[in-house]
């Protein structure tokens, strides 16, 4: 699972309104490199959560020196657009679950896919 | 696929940034379309089925594509069965879906529906008219005994 993905995901367990975003534990993350697309970088950071994706590259130590506040003009920003490339689509949540922030529930990681299926009770 | 193929030329000049899959199974759909549109876009495979969503992943690895699987179900349908068995008219799934459908779609943005002629495709179009979105058969084949038409829809207006 890329932080990409994760940026997307939120828990909609019953009766949680604040299910965004998951805590990641991650109990096996792998580093690949990707082919660097700045296009795709400079398209993808409008729809992030820009602190969302702070703080998940935070928590799996990745965060490299990312800003806590979007830079303007990253669009020609190499430098900065290669960072952001690597966390968006080089880090990988191989194993581990992502926690809802309110309820706590935990959603598995398998072989790199996020499980958000919920259980009857839960919907 | 086919019906992507013929909308090739469409589907690059549109240049879309995000592409979604509900049901991806083995994910070709998905592989094919971002052969077709490029590494230029997100590629979100769902599917309730988490060996659908590995086989999906091994499948984007095959053809050298990136694609994000996800396991999760978006309509609150209910286990495993929903992966091929839709119920009345075999539209239980796709009727929960529809109405998302009007607010996931940006402004230029298309939507591709698989429908046998169990399914009413006529009356899906009729349906999502109400939704706002414009739709039309844009291929129809017979497969066995099925008559399947793929249906494209867009917001009315574009």
């Amino acid at each position: 699972m890329k932080l990409l993905t994760h940026n997307m995901l939120m828990s909609h367990v019953k009766g949680v309104t604040k299910g965004y975003p998951l805590l990641i534990k991650a109990t096996e993350v792998k580093v690949n490199e990707v082919e660097f697309n700045p296009q795709f970088v400079s398209r993808m950071i409008p729809k992030v959560e820009w602190s969302a994706l702070v703080k998940a590259a935070e928590e799996l130590g990745h965060r490299q020196d990312l800003p806590a506040e979007l830079l303007a003009d990253y669009e020609k920003n190499e430098e900065f657009l290669k960072k952001v490339h690597k966390v968006l689509l080089e880090v990988e949540v191989i194993e581990g679950c992502l926690q809802c922030p309110e309820s706590g529930r935990e959603f598995p990681i398998t072989k790199g896919i996020p499980n958000m299926l919920l259980n009857e009770d839960e919907v | 696929m086919d019906a992507l193929e013929k909308d090739a030329q469409k589907l690059q000049l549109l240049s879309p940034s995000v592409c979604v899959e509900v049901g991806s199974g083995s994910g070709v759909v998905s592989a094919f379309l971002a052969s077709i549109v490029g590494p230029s876009a997100l590629y979100i495979c769902t599917d309730v089925n988490p060996e659908a969503a590995q086989c999906t992943k091994e499948t984007a690895s095959c053809n050298r594509v990136s694609l994000q699987p996800v396991v999760t179900d978006l309509v609150g349908s209910r286990g495993i069965e929903a992966a091929w068995a839709g119920g009345k008219r075999g539209r239980e799934v796709t009727d929960r879906f529809l109405p998302l459908v009007s607010q996931l779609l940006s402004a230029d943005g298309l939507f591709y529906l698989i429908a046998v002629a169990e399914n009413d495709p006529e009356e899906i179009i009729r349906s999502l008219g109400n939704y706002g979105l414009t739709g039309e058969s844009c291929l129809s084949t017979r497969a066995r005994n099925e008559r399947l038409s793929v249906l494209r829809f867009h917001r009315k207006g574009t």
